[in-house]
C-alpha cells in the first residue's frame, strides 16, 4: 500500500471547497435570465379538480407565466413511471394508476403538485400561487395501508382494486407451513417499521434551462443518478431526446435514496423553461421537502418462526403489508419484495422460508428506497424476532443467534440469495468484547442502584449490496442493468482523469477513487481528478445507491486502469526494448524489472501522445473505457450492540454504549468507511428512537411537516460509536469490496430496540421508542 | 425596497433588496456569497449561521434590513489567505463532513463555540451546544471529535481529541 493508495487513512480531496463555501449545489447555480419557480400544491389528501383559475395569479406583480398539468399533457410529456415490475403471486402484473407531473383531473395525496408560477423572485413566485385558484371536491381519503385493503375504503386509483398494487410471494410455502406444524416452539410477533423522510440537509432543487437556438435543454438537478434522470426523462417523460438533453448533478447534499428517483419537479422547470423562454429555477423548502421527497419504510408484517427442540430455526413466516403513498414512485416496487424478502434469511440457516407482501396505495407522499431499503425491514424484523425468541426460550440471545448461524460459505438461502463469504460469528465475538458483553449484568445492577433501568441489545445484519447483475435484475423485473462505467484519461503530462458514472454525495469518491489510481499508477492523488455528475462528460452511468459506488462503480475503474496499464507496458516495452511481462509500474516511474532501465511515467505518457515513436499498429494516445457488470450481489455483514438506561420516571432513554463490528471486506480508505458507519447508525437510531412520520387518519393532513414536528438526530442524543471491521474480502469483484454505506442504518434499529424492551422488561414497544412510548411500556399502560 | 449596507468578510458591501429580504438570501444572492446555505424553514437546521457583529446567528431568522450597518462573517470569510482556519482544518482532519451542505454553518457555529468557552469544553458540552445544528451525515461523532479538536489546537487544552 502506499501513502495515498488502497487503505490509507487519507484526508479527502474534496474537503476544502465545503469548508470554504466553494461546493457548488443546484440551488448556487445562477443564470442570465433566470427566474424561480414556485409550486401550487393540494390542501387535500384527496380530491377532485373541477376547475384551475390562473387569471388572478398571472396578474401577480413580477410573475412569467403560470402553468398547469392539461397544458403540459398536451406537449406530450408523459406521466411518471415505475421502473420495476412485479407481478402477483396469481402471475397478474401490478396495478399502477398514472402519476401525471402536474394533477389536472384528480389530488391524491397532500402535496401533489397541480401548477407552477414562475416569477422574478422565489418570494413573488410563491406569493403568486397562492393566488392561484383551485376548485376541489374534496373525495374520502385513506392514508394506512392496512385500511386502505379493506372493502369500502376509498378507491385511490381505478387500476388498483382495493388499493391492492400488488401480492406477491416468495419462497416455499408447503414447507414453511409444514415446519411450523411440526416445530417445538413458534414465536410469534407483528413488527411495524415506521414511516421515515429521509431528510438530506440539502433540499430538492432543479434548474430547467432550454436553448431556443439549439433546440436544447439542460438540467441541473439534486440527483444521485443523473444518467438514469437523463434516459427516464428522455425516454418515458418525452422532455427531450438524450442528445438534446444535458443533465447535471453538482455538489448534492446527501441523498440517502430520497434524490434517485426522478420527481415532477425537474421535468416541470424543463417544460416550464420552453414554454415561458427563461431559465427556471425551483428550491424546495423544508416544509415541501417533507411533503414530497419519498418517504422510506412504512411497514406492518405479521412473523411466526418455528425452533426444533434444540432451538434451531426451521422455519420463518412472514406476511407484510407495505404501504406505497398515492404513486408508484421509481424503485418503490424492488423495495419490499427483491430488496427485503431476499434478506429474510439473515444470518441463519433457516430451511424453509415464505413471505406475502401486499403492496397498497395510500393518500399518502410516495415511498420509495430510503438509506438501506428493504434490507433494514427485512433486518428488523428478523432481530426483534431472533430476540424475542431468546427470552421466550430462555436462552442468551447471542448464543440463539450463534447456534444458528450460516458457518459454510457459498450458502443458499430459500429466498434466491447466495451468500458468497462471511465469518458472523468473529462480528458476534468482536462485538461483545468490545461492549464488554460479560460485565453487563454489573453494569445493570449498578444502574438499579441509581433508580435507572438498564438494557443491552444486539443485531446481526446482512445486507445486499453492489447492486447487481443485470440479467438478474432484469430477470426479476428490473427495467434496466445495474453495471456500472468509467474511464480512465490520462493526459500527456501523466495526470489523469476518472470519469466515472457513480456520483458522490457525500461518500468520499474524489478521494478513495484516487486512492485506487494511487495504488495502481503510483502517483498522488492529487495528479488524479474524478469527474462525475454530468451527462455531457460521462457517456452513461447508473448513479450511487445500495452501497454500489465501491463494488460496481470502482470496478469498472480497475477494468479501465487494466486497459490503461495494460497499453502503457506495451509502449515501455517498445521504447526500453525490454518484455512486456518486465515492465512495471511503481513510484511514478515505468521500469523493467531487475534492471535500471525506467522511463518516468510522464515520459512514457508523453511519447503515447507525440506518437513519434509507438509500436506497430498502436493508436496514438492513453485513455480506455470499461463497464463493470457484477456478478453476485456482495454481502456485507456484522454485529451491533446497544446499551441504554432508561429513566422510568420520564421515559427518556440514554445510549451509554453503541458498539458496531463490521465485515464489509477490503476497505480503501478507513477514515470514510468509520464516517459512513457512524451517519448510518445516527439515521438507524433516528428511526428507532426519534422520528416518524405521522398522518392524521381523520383529514389525510401531514403532521410532521417541518423540523418542529419531526424528531431528527441531534448531537446531544447520541453517543459517540466505537467501530471496528472483521473483513472477509469478497470473492466476486476486484477489489474484494462489499459495500459499506447503509449498514448502520440497517443493523441499528433492532441493537437499540432489543436493548430499551430488555431494559424496561416489556416487549410490547414500537418505532420510535419516544419517552411517552417507553414511560407508557414501563409503566404498562 | 431597503438599501443595506454591511461589513462582509472585512469588505464594505450594499444591495437594494424588498423589505421581507431575509439575510441568509441577501448573502446569497445581493453578495452572491453561496457557502451559506438554507436548509429549513424554522430556525431549526443551523446550516445558515453567520457571525453578526462577532456571535453566531441564524442568518434565515433575521431580515437583511435588521442586520444594516454589522459587521457579518461567512464561511467563506472565515480563514485568512488560503489556509484553513483550525476548526476548518479539524473538520478535514478528523473527517468532520461528508455531503457538505451543513458544513459552513456547523463551522461557524463551533468556531462560536470555542470562543464562548474559551477552551473549556468537553464532549457533552460540544453535544448540547450543537444542539441547533443538523447534520444527516457524520452522525456527529467526527464532527464533535473535530471540535474538540480545535479547541484543543486553539486553546491549548489539554482534553483530547478522542
Amino acid at each position: 500500500m502506499g501513502v495515498e493508495g488502497i487503505g490509507a487513512r487519507v484526508t479527502r480531496k474534496e474537503d476544502k471547497r465545503f469548508l470554504t463555501g466553494k461546493g457548488r449545489y443546484v440551488d448556487d447555480m445562477v443564470v442570465p435570465g433566470m427566474k424561480f419557480a414556485a409550486f401550487v400544491r393540494s390542501p387535500h389528501a384527496h380530491a377532485k379538480i373541477k376547475s384551475i383559475d390562473l387569471s388572478a395569479a398571472k396578474d401577480m406583480p413580477g410573475v412569467i407565466d403560470v402553468l398547469e398539468g392539461k397544458a403540459m399533457q398536451e406537449d406530450g410529456i408523459g406521466n411518471l413511471i415505475c421502473g420495476w415490475m412485479i407481478h402477483s403471486k396469481d402471475g397478474s402484473p401490478m396495478n399502477m394508476g398514472a402519476w401525471r407531473p402536474l394533477a389536472y383531473d384528480t389530488v391524491r395525496y397532500v402535496g401533489d403538485a397541480v401548477a407552477i408560477v414562475v416569477a422574478d423572485s422565489q418570494a413573488e413566485a410563491r406569493d403568486a400561487a397562492e393566488a392561484v385558484v383551485v376548485d376541489y371536491e374534496p373525495l374520502p381519503h385513506v392514508t394506512e395501508a392496512l385500511t386502505a385493503l379493506q372493502d369500502g375504503q376509498p378507491q385511490i386509483h381505478p387500476e388498483a382494486k382495493n388499493n391492492l398494487i400488488y401480492d406477491w410471494e416468495i419462497g416455499d410455502q408447503a414447507a414453511t407451513e409444514a415446519a411450523l406444524a411440526t416445530a417445538a416452539h413458534i414465536t410469534e410477533i407483528e413488527i411495524t417499521n415506521n414511516r421515515l423522510s429521509p431528510n438530506p440537509m440539502e433540499p430538492r432543487a432543479a434548474l430547467g434551462i432550454y436553448d431556443t437556438a439549439e433546440d436544447h435543454y439542460t438540467c441541473y438537478t439534486t440527483s444521485q443518478n443523473p444518467h438514469a434522470a437523463r434516459l427516464v426523462m428522455s425516454a418515458f417523460y418525452n422532455v427531450a431526446p438524450e442528445n438534446k438533453l444535458r443533465v447535471i448533478a453538482p455538489d448534492v447534499g446527501g441523498g440517502f435514496g430520497s434524490k434517485i428517483y426522478i420527481y415532477p419537479e425537474e421535468i416541470t422547470c424543463l417544460w416550464a423553461s420552453r414554454k415561458t423562454g427563461v431559465p427556471v429555477k425551483w428550491n424546495s423548502d423544508r416544509t415541501e421537502a417533507f411533503l414530497t421527497d419519498a418517504h422510506g419504510r412504512d411497514h406492518v408484517s405479521q412473523v411466526k418462526m418455528a425452533f426444533d427442540a434444540n432451538n434451531r430455526i426451521t422455519a420463518l413466516k412472514v406476511e407484510t403489508t407495505a404501504n406505497f403513498g398515492a404513486y408508484m414512485s421509481l424503485f418503490s416496487s424492488a423495495v419490499p419484495t427483491y430488496l427485503y424478502a431476499t434478506l429474510l434469511s439473515g444470518q441463519y440457516n433457516i430451511p424453509a422460508i415464505h413471505a406475502e407482501v401486499k403492496a397498497v396505495y395510500t393518500n399518502t407522499v410516495p415511498v420509495d428506497a430510503y438509506r438501506g431499503a428493504g434490507r433494514p425491514e427485512a433486518t428488523y424484523l428478523l432481530e426483534r424476532t431472533v430476540e424475542t425468541a431468546a427470552r421466550e426460550l430462555g436462552m442468551s440471545p447471542a448464543e440463539l443467534r450463534r447456534i444458528n448461524f450460516i458457518r459454510e460459505f457459498p450458502h443458499q438461502t430459500p429466498v434466491i440469495m447466495n451468500y458468497d463469504t462471511g465469518d458472523y460469528e468473529a462480528s458476534l465475538n468482536a462485538a461483545m468484547e468490545a461492549a464488554d458483553w460479560n460485565g453487563f449484568e454489573a453494569r445493570r445492577a449498578e444502574a438499579a442502584s441509581r433508580g435507572k433501568k438498564r438494557g443491552i441489545g444486539m443485531s446481526c445484519y446482512i445486507e445486499a449490496c453492489g447492486i447487481a447483475p443485470s440479467a438478474a435484475v432484469g430477470s426479476l423485473g428490473a427495467g434496466v442493468g445495474l453495471w456500472e462505467s468509467a474511464e480512465v484519461r490520462v493526459n500527456a503530462v501523466g495526470t489523469v482523469e476518472i470519469l466515472t458514472g457513480s456520483h458522490s454525495h457525500g461518500q468520499g469518491h474524489e478521494t478513495t477513487f484516487a486512492q485506487l489510481v494511487s495504488e495502481r499508477l503510483g502517483m498522488p492523488i492529487s495528479n488524479v481528478n474524478i469527474v462525475h455528475g454530468d451527462t455531457d462528460k460521462v457517456q452513461m452511468g447508473m448513479g450511487t445507491y445500495g452501497s454500489r459506488s465501491g463494488a460496481v462503480g470502482m470496478s469498472a475503474i480497475v477494468k479501465a486502469l487494466d486497459k490503461v496499464e495494460a497499453k502503457a507496458k506495451k509502449l515501455a516495452a517498445h521504447l526500453l526494448e525490454a518484455d512486456e511481462s518486465d515492465i512495471v509500474i511503481e513510484d511514478g516511474q515505468v521500469k523493467v524489472a531487475g534492471t535500471d532501465k525506467a522511463l518516468q511515467w510522464f515520459e512514457l505518457t508523453l511519447a503515447a501522445y507525440t506518437a513519434h515513436n509507438l509500436p506497430e499498429g498502436m493508436e496514438p494516445g492513453l485513455k480506455e473505457g470499461a463497464f463493470y457488470d457484477p456478478s453476485n450481489f456482495t454481502f456485507p455483514a456484522g454485529c451491533y450492540i446497544c446499551e441504554v438506561e432508561v429513566d422510568p420516571e420520564t421515559g427518556v432513554t440514554d445510549i451509554v454504549q453503541f458498539v458496531a463490528a463490521d465485515d464489509f471486506g477490503n476497505i480503501i480508505n478507513p477514515m470514510i468507511v468509520e464516517g459512513q458507519v457512524h451517519g448510518g447508525i445516527a439515521q438507524g437510531i433516528g428511526q428507532a428512537m426519534l422520528e416518524g412520520v405521522h398522518y392524521d387518519p381523520d383529514t389525510g393532513q401531514l403532521i410532521t411537516a417541518s423540523y418542529m414536528d419531526y424528531a431528527m438526530p441531534r448531537a446531544d442524543v447520541l453517543p459517540s460509536f466505537e467501530v471496528s471491521h472483521q473483513n472477509t474480502p469478497c470473492p466476486g469483484n476486484p477489489l474484494g469490496l462489499k459495500g459499506c454505506g447503509e449498514a448502520g442504518a440497517i443493523g441499528s434499529p433492532p441493537a437499540f430496540m432489543n436493548a430499551v424492551t430488555d431494559a424496561i422488561g416489556n416487549n410490547n414497544l414500537t418505532m420510535p421508542a419516544t419517552p411517552q412510548k417507553v414511560w407508557e411500556a414501563v409503566n404498562r399502560i | 425596497m431597503t438599501k443595506v449596507t454591511l461589513t462582509v468578510n472585512g469588505r464594505k458591501m450594499s444591495g437594494e433588496c424588498a423589505d421581507r429580504t431575509l439575510l441568509s438570501t441577501f448573502i446569497r444572492e445581493n453578495l452572491g456569497l453561496t457557502g451559506t446555505h438554507v436548509g429549513c424553514d424554522t430556525t431549526q437546521c443551523g446550516v445558515c449561521v453567520v457571525h453578526m457583529d462577532g456571535k453566531s446567528v441564524k442568518s434565515c431568522t433575521i431580515l437583511a434590513a435588521q442586520a444594516n450597518g454589522s459587521e457579518i462573517t461567512t464561511i467563506e470569510g472565515l480563514s485568512k489567505g488560503d489556509e484553513l482556519h483550525p476548526v476548518q482544518a479539524a473538520f478535514k482532519e478528523h473527517h468532520g463532513l461528508q455531503c457538505g451542505f451543513c458544513t459552513p454553518g456547523m463551522v461557524m457555529a463551533a468556531t462560536d463555540i470555542i470562543r464562548r468557552h474559551g477552551g473549556n469544553l468537553d464532549e457533552k458540552t460540544v453535544r448540547a451546544e450543537l444542539e441547533g445544528n443538523l447534520c444527516r451525515c457524520t452522525g456527529y461523532h467526527n464532527i464533535v471529535k473535530a471540535v474538540l479538536a480545535a479547541n484543543a489546537e486553539m486553546y491549548g487544552a489539554k482534553q483530547a481529541a478522542e
